[in-house]
């Protein structure tokens, strides 16, 4: 984990107390609420359909035990009992005091968390893999990269009042779990021929009312180079986007209305005059914030385990999870551990203080102390023995946390929609619930095998419904909620945006035309092909005829 | 009226006049008046503050009117306008026509940085207290403050920050290379 110096420690004081009187000042009607507002944005704090949602940073989405403890203190005694997990590595808390923030900001700061920059025009939290460091399919490890990113964005002074949001993501493994291609920048860890790192530069993807799939501006970027690079891209965007129309503003409506060759050739003339200044990066530098992130002591261990066999043989819930939630680890004898967070019955990605609590307590005695938050609403714990797992399964089945569902149509990516969110055209939780209820069988599950389902409750995409293989949205029709469904989305390396399947559904019929789409897909689909190859292979029509013949 | 203040929140004698950009004011609160050359030239003040498409177009008579005049810049207007005259203008200002609209901070940083400009270099428009800072580490030196911001508060905003993470004008080193 990254550890604050004297000088993170010193700014992210002076970032309280700052926004301590801005919050002062709006509340002694010193300080406008619409001078306020990109205010409490930058510092987290939403104002939301029931009361503030203030939403912290996890950065990159790693996680220490006693920052998790910290999370469950402030849900516990500053909201419900309960916080949710977002889909962009982040913790929000859907019941703070407005006059209370500043508190919780100083109880986050003594944990080095903060709420720096997760709303408002400005760059968010950078996010990455989570099985950054530990996954064996690595080209480099993204998080120094990531810690290097936080820092430059953090208070940039250039980059606070930009046309709209900007997010960027970084990822370093084969197998792409961050959604990289779909965020403002992307940033492909790569090596050129000489085994030098560098960085593949993707801009202007991004979800939302109109999804884009970002475009390469740079095929090799050299590492010394990546934070110029980054404030030419940014710089470009902050000058000539877009700021007539909110939802024309995002850097990747500019990338298309200038095209994508000009846009680069723009970032490069603008490149020259910043490449090789103070801003390069030095060896130094990576080498510090790469020290942060060095290997836990690890133990020297056999890949096999006599105990872990003979239980998969007779234990059929402990097989199910490791089936699912158990990973491939980069060191003999060590395994990543998914805690999916979407059993039955609770809303994806939500966690109480004590399912908090319990959870650092197993992160402490089984995995170094250490867990990552994931963009698909879950934790993981990065670095557990294979002889531990029974142990940690026994564990997690008493506190409903072994839902073996990771990777399947039940991993459910869920926005908290109209039940919280005041943008919400619809509710999203109680949809996954409906769906859940009616898949809630590992075996059928298991069959139906690897997809993903996301569902938002608004156009603003943040249950990423536009890349999920069922994608559901929520829409206002004559202030009735209904759901549009998509097809075909997908978020990995051969990312793809979703397709129309046709008119929309009212809520109570979702199920059933989820389970309609999945039977077309077990009848149409050859030997081990995962639902997306089966759709990529017939296309949306075999679903839309059965999905919506009419029933004499 | 506004106050003009420097970076130490000393308030500032303001000779200067500004002339709107024709059917666009500075902030709301300016009195409306044209942006032509004959006002400009028939003007009683001696500093005159112009929008850059008048300096492009009348640049020579500009000069030679014998008062001192210098540009202003909408936020929807390039620095590359006044980039090869800079050396003759010595002061700049860059409107803010709200807060929330940026693009005056990369403005800053490009004539700074790229073009090396050295003269004064104006925060105009909606200027407000909790912006100030961050629009001196982008190189503005002064400010026009609205109205309703308090002189002290506005002091105390170029002290929020003891530092900067990333390459400011004002701090050109980034934090990565001063860390002990």
């Amino acid at each position: 984990m990254y550890r604050y110096d004297s000088h993170d420690r010193q700014m992210q004081q002076e970032r309280i107390e700052q926004f301590r009187d801005q919050t002062r000042r709006f509340l002694a009607g010193e300080l406008a609420s619409a001078q306020f507002l990109p205010l409490r944005l930058q510092n987290g704090l939403y104002v939301q359909r029931l009361a503030p949602m203030l939403r912290v940073a996890v950065p990159y989405g790693c996680l220490s035990t006693p920052q998790l403890r910290k999370l469950a203190f402030i849900a516990r005694h500053f909201d419900k009992g309960y916080a949710h997990f977002s889909t962009r590595q982040n913790v929000q808390f859907n019941w703070p005091k407005l006059e209370e923030v500043p508190d919780i900001l100083a109880q986050l700061a003594e944990v080095e968390m903060h709420a720096n920059q997760t709303s408002g025009n400005c760059i968010r939290n950078t996010t990455t893999d989570q099985f950054a460091g530990v996954s064996p399919y690595e080209i480099e490890d993204s998080r120094p990269w990531c810690e290097i990113i936080r820092q430059w964005s953090t208070f940039h002074p250039e980059f606070a009042h930009l046309p709209r949001k900007f997010k960027i993501a970084v990822c370093g493994t084969e197998h792409d779990q961050a959604a990289t291609q779909v965020h403002d920048i992307g940033l492909y860890i790569v090596k050129n021929f000489t085994g030098d790192v560098g960085f593949q530069v993707l801009v202007g993807g991004g979800l939302g009312r109109t999804p884009v799939i970002g475009s390469v501006i740079r095929e090799f970027l050299p590492w010394q180079h990546l934070l110029s690079y980054l404030d030419a891209i940014v710089r470009i965007y902050n000058q000539e986007g877009r700021r007539d129309n909110k939802y024309k503003a995002r850097i990747k409506i500019l990338v298309k209305e200038l095209g994508v060759d000009v846009f680069r050739n723009k970032v490069e003339a603008e490149w020259l005059h910043c490449k090789d200044g103070p801003a390069t990066l030095t060896l130094a530098e990576f080498d510090r914030c790469k020290s942060f992130f060095s290997e836990p002591p690890y133990e020297s261990l056999t890949d096999v385990n006599a105990d872990v066999e003979n239980l998969l043989m007779r234990d059929v819930l402990f097989s199910q999870w490791h089936d699912r939630n158990v990973h491939a680890h980069k060191k003999s004898g060590y395994r990543i551990v998914t805690l999916c967070l979407k059993a039955t019955g609770s809303a994806p990605g939500d966690l109480s203080a004590e399912q908090m609590e319990f959870v650092a307590d197993l992160a402490d005695k089984y995995s170094f102390g250490e867990l990552r938050v994931t963009h698909e609403q879950n934790l993981v714990l990065t670095d557990v023995r294979l002889a531990d797992l029974p142990a940690l399964h026994k564990a997690l089945k008493d506190e409903h946390l072994a839902t073996p569902y990771r990777g399947l149509l039940n991993d459910i990516i869920s926005c908290p929609g109209g039940d919280f969110c005041s943008l919400a055209n619809a509710k999203s939780i109680p949809i996954a619930e409906a769906i859940q209820r009616r898949f809630d069988d590992y075996e059928k599950l298991k069959n139906i095998g690897e997809m993903t389902l996301n569902i938002s409750g608004c156009m603003n995409a943040c249950g990423h419904h536009h890349v999920g293989n069922i994608g559901i949205l929520g829409v206002d029709k004559k202030g009735e909620e209904f759901y549009q469904i998509a097809l075909g989305g997908s978020s990995d390396r051969q990312t793809s945006l979703g397709k129309i399947l046709g008119p929309s559904f009212a809520q109570e019929e979702i199920p059933d035309v989820v389970e309609k789409i999945i039977a077309v897909y077990l009848e149409k689909r050859l030997g081990t092909e995962r639902f997306i190859e089966t759709f990529n292979r017939i296309g949306i029509e075999p679903f839309k005829e059965y999905v919506y013949a009419k029933v004499d | 009226m506004p106050r003009l203040i420097d970076t130490a929140g000393v308030e500032l004698k303001n000779p200067w006049h500004l002339l709107p950009r024709d059917g666009a004011l500075v902030a709301p609160d300016q009195p409306p008046a044209s942006g032509k050359l004959e006002d400009a030239l028939a003007s009683p003040t001696s500093h005159l503050i112009v929008n850059a498409t008048l300096w492009q177009q009348h640049k020579q008579e500009l000069l030679a009117s014998g008062k001192q005049i210098a540009v202003w810049l909408d936020s929807d207007q390039h620095a590359d306008m006044i980039a090869a005259d800079l050396a003759r203008i010595p002061l700049v200002a860059l409107n803010f026509p709200g807060f929330m609209d940026g693009r005056s901070y990369s403005t800053a940083v490009v004539l700074r940085k790229h073009h090396g400009y050295k003269g004064e270099l104006r925060a105009i428009g909606d200027v407000l207290r909790d912006q100030l800072f961050y629009m001196k580490r982008c190189g503005f030196t002064t400010f026009d403050l609205r109205d309703t911001v308090k002189l002290e508060d506005a002091r105390r905003a170029f002290h929020d920050y003891s530092a900067s993470y990333a390459s400011t004008v004002e701090e050109p080193t980034p934090l990565f290379r001063r860390r002990g």
